[in-house]
């Protein structure tokens, strides 16, 4: 993929799929105002009349096909997963295709990559969209041999004739099939008959990632940029009292020092920006920039107070998550014979993901041109054109591959914050963060705790459970949502009765807002981490207070929940959970369903030192029916290795307004010599297919922390902890 | 700004730079190969690992200055002309990559590692490789796919790798 041919204006368009006489394109019309998707048909005269559709294949008629993935790439797979649909029912094999981003228009619907969601939402309608070109091209090809529809098949990107065993490809065909109407409602395959679909098709871009060649949003070129680097206030509020860039001005290459800024959701802070024709000139110009910042309030902002709030706020009653099923927990409480509560914090945490934010921009009168690694393209849009208050149409962005995301990508200020520098100086520019400016800067994960509160009867069954949400509001604070006396309807994820289905008959989910202003956003799982972590963990908490296996204590709650307790199992079985283990060797188990998916661990430790060591997590996930089993697998083992990191690496703290951590020395990762053995099993169903980027990290800390109990009965109920301490 | 003279996959290059300037910017912006990456500024993250003279380094902390037009420089750009080193066929196979943005510093310590120890035990790679990050969790597959390297090149015989 290359920036160049990425985009796809409408003239690209037909340049792409060859002659313009002979264009099959399909696509959705918008689901707009609750009207069902409904597939329709691209013609050339409807791309030149340039209506709303939304095309995602093409084919010309020397034979080239066309796939579009409308799901930016951060290393989930989208690039793959979105156009393996299509191709399944299309009858044609990813290496007889060329695959293209979309590129954030309106037409091709949400693009963004976020929630888990791309195969979730997308898998009926690209499906449909390729079984509905198959049926026009089998159509085409029965009329011009004359026979019948019903002796013909597709197979490889060629339509034959059984009785005959003649052919024609899909470029032959593709001039006929245009003339005929969409079907309706195609016939899509029975998932028995999958050729590409839960086959583990190796991803066609991975030669690329081993060879240099893909392109990421940092590897942008236009000719003439101008290289940027910003300094931004060092408190989290700051404003320019006053400048001098002389210095900076002397460096060789520098060419501009302007003021400048990040404009954020919910603020803009003020910034001084240096230009250079070299990135390393505009580095060292910024280092030599002196600056006058106001910090007024920002003595006041710490990750210790924003907690010591957090205690505070879970003393309160909070707004509760409605639910029929609910019961009635207080009274429960009240009447209950034994009561058990505590306390779980999860610190904030940056996203950090190795290819640090950039964006190259050229703002040109009203419009501009975009290439940045973005996750959601089509939110970019309105954004950028409200800010630089320009036509949305004159806004076009180039959508390359993500250096990793995690989140933070879909956060869109490092992109407005290049429009503003291209703008005021007029010339194409190329904004490249430093590892320092993306850790200290955030926005990060929110902090939160989580308060639980548990109660059995006098029989000794759980009868009673409330589970207290205290912390930052994505919603409230990025997208202004007030939340007066509601809680936020997306912190529940993870632990609520939805995705929790233990069985107890009083349970009572609170949301209590804390407002702050560190910068926050979606961090991978998002507060189904931070959610899991309390949920999991107070649960085995009340399995050894009962007495019971932590295992068969959940297995007990979830006898109604079949999905559920075949996950468990399968766990048990593959990690041998019953076999007795050494003295200094312990086992713990946590389960969560997240983005529609279910996913266990069991975590093997061992003791070593004064810390623990851990041995082996062997994970079971259950996502209903797979695209590509072998990339659930991958995506499981980076959601191991993202929350293991989580739980025992550096959390953010952030001390008179300043980010206490810097670089990757002062904020560890999980390296090589770190990685536990990881065995993942994927349960193979036909439930519909649920998220995979993320669902393997909510269970993986607490199943972590319930292992360290069982093996030392320390009981951890604040991350991240120090590992080589625990005793 | 002084006059360099640099030997990058075989190829000369001559450029014009403050001496100070990271051999990562000069390789990414000067001579316009984008496969080594920008990650940390710090050498604490190994995106940016190129050899130099075969050594693994890491570029973002070696000043242009610091190099001699007799040094070799090899970035992931040179490793193999059809993406067929036994590195790069182990990786495929095992489908390592995930966003791919660590990875070509990730080869570049692997393909030193095998070259100077072509049977690497679990603890070898740990020591050759804790300097590289993978923020996308690749490690498991990265292990695997050194060894299935080593194999690689055991059954071809053939010890460049290529
Ligand atoms: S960029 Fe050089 S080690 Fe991180
Ligand atoms: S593959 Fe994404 S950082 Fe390694």
């Amino acid at each position: 993929m290359s920036f160049e041919t990425n985009h796809t204006s409408r003239r690209d368009f037909l340049k792409i799929s060859g002659k313009t006489s002979a264009l099959l394109a399909i696509g959705f019309s918008l689901p707009i105002a609750g009207k069902a998707e409904e597939i329709k048909k691209l013609d050339t005269s409807a791309l030149s009349m340039g209506l709303e559709l939304n095309p995602y294949i093409l084919i010309s008629d020397e034979g080239k096909i066309t796939l579009f993935n409308a799901r930016p790439d951060m290393g989930q797979g989208t690039y793959q997963s979105l156009p393996l649909l299509l191709a399944e029912e299309l009858e044609v094999t990813l290496d007889q295709v060329e695959i293209r981003n979309t590129d954030g228009q309106g037409k091709y619907g949400s693009q963004l990559s976020g929630g888990s969601s791309s195969i979730r939402t997308r898998w009926m309608p690209m499906r449909k969209a390729g079984a509905a070109v198959k049926e026009m091209l089998i159509k085409a090809a029965a009329k011009k041999w004359n026979v019948s529809e019903a002796e013909c098949y597709a197979e490889k990107a060629k339509v034959f004739h059984k009785p005959s065993g003649k052919s024609y490809t899909y470029g032959e065909l593709v001039e006929e099939a245009s003339k005929l109407e969409v079907p309706k409602d195609p016939k899509i395959k029975d998932p028995k008959d999958f050729k590409l679909l839960g086959k583990s098709v190796p991803r066609p871009e991975i030669p690329s990632k081993v060879n240099g060649t893909a392109v990421f949003g940092i590897d942008s070129n236009v000719p003439g940029m101008l290289f940027v680097s910003i300094e931004r206030s060092p408190t989290i509020l700051g404003k320019v009292i006053s400048f001098d860039g002389s210095e900076a001005l002397r460096i060789k290459g520098v060419k501009h020092v302007i003021k400048t800024e990040r404009k954020m959701p919910h603020r803009a802070v003020e910034a001084v920006a240096v230009v250079a024709d070299t990135y390393w000139a505009a580095l060292k110009g910024r280092r030599a920039l002196k600056i006058k910042w106001d910090a007024e309030g920002s003595d006041k902002i710490s990750t210790d107070k924003y907690f010591e709030n957090l205690r505070e706020l879970a003393k309160t009653e909070g707004f509760e998550y409605k639910d029929d099923k609910a019961g009635d927990f207080a009274k429960a409480f009240g009447e209950s014979a034994k009561k058990v509560e505590a306390q779980y914090e999860t610190p904030f945490l940056a996203h950090a993901p190795l290819e640090p934010e950039n964006a190259t921009v050229w703002v040109q009168g009203d419009k501009v041109e975009i290439w940045a690694p973005i996750q959601g393209p089509d939110g970019l849009i309105p954004q950028v054109a409200g800010y630089l208050n320009i036509k949305p149409e004159n806004v076009k962005i180039n959508v390359p591959f993500m250096g990793g995301a995690f989140g933070r990508k879909a956060y869109n200020d490092y992109v407005m914050e290049a429009c503003h520098v291209s703008k005021q100086i007029k010339a194409p520019v190329k904004v490249i963060w430093t590892r320092e400016d993306d850790m200290t800067q955030g926005p990060f994960r929110p902090g939160m705790l989580n308060a639980f509160q548990g109660a059995f009867d006098a029989k000794g069954a759980l009868t009673a459970y409330n589970h207290k949400i205290v912390g930052g509001s994505i919603q409230h604070q990025v997208f202004g949502n007030p939340l007066k006396n509601v809680p936020d309807d997306w912190a529940g994820e993870g632990s609520g009765l939805g995705d929790s289905p233990y069985e107890i008959p009083n349970r009572r989910q609170s949301f209590h807002l804390a407002e702050t202003d560190i910068p926050i956003v979606w961090w991978r799982s998002v507060y189904a981490s931070t959610n899991a972590f309390g949920h999991e963990s107070f649960i085995d908490e009340l399995a050894h207070s009962a007495g019971m296996d932590p295992l068969a204590f959940r297995l007990n709650l979830l006898a109604d929940s079949p999905r559920f307790s075949r996950v468990l199992q399968k766990l048990a079985q593959k990690s041998d959970y019953h076999q007795k283990l050494p003295e200094n060797k312990a086992i713990g188990i946590a389960i969560a369903r997240s983005f529609a998916t279910i996913a266990a661990h069991a975590v093997t430790v061992s003791k070593q030192g004064d810390g623990v060591k851990i041995e082996k997590v062997v994970s079971v996930i259950d996502c209903g029916m797979t695209v590509n089993p072998d990339n659930i697998k991958a995506q499981t083992e980076g959601n191991i290795v993202m929350g293991i990191t989580a739980a025992i690496k550096n959390g953010i703290t952030i001390k008179e307004g300043k980010t206490e951590q810097t670089n990757f020395h002062e904020y560890n990762v999980l390296r090589m010599t770190e990685i536990p053995a990881i065995e993942i099993y994927v349960v193979d169903n036909m439930e519909a297919p649920g998220g995979v980027g993320e669902p393997g990290l909510p269970p993986i800390a607490p199943a972590l922390c319930n292992a360290i109990f069982n093996l030392t009965g320390k009981r951890i109920r604040t991350l991240p902890f120090d590992i080589d301490k625990i005793v | 700004m002084a006059k360099y003279s640099l030997s990058i996959n075989g190829k000369k290059f001559s450029i014009e730079a403050e001496p100070d300037t990271p051999l990562l910017w000069v390789i990414r912006d000067y001579v316009g190969l984008k496969g080594t990456k920008f990650g940390c500024g710090m050498a604490l993250c190994g995106a940016c690992t190129v050899h130099l003279d075969g050594e693994p380094i890491r570029s973002c902390s070696t000043p242009v200055s610091t190099l001699k037009a007799a040094n070799r420089i090899t970035t992931i750009e040179g490793i193999s002309a059809n993406t067929d080193h036994a590195i790069q066929k182990a990786w495929i196979e095992a489908q390592v990559p995930q966003c791919g943005y660590c990875q070509s510093g990730q080869i570049m310590s692997a393909v030193a590692l095998l070259k100077s120890n072509p049977n690497p035990n679990d603890e070898d790679i740990d020591a050759a490789m804790s300097g590289n990050i993978c923020r996308c969790g690749t490690y498991p597959r990265i292990r695997k796919a050194i060894h299935r390297a080593a194999d690689l090149i055991k059954e071809s015989g053939n010890t460049t790798g290529k």
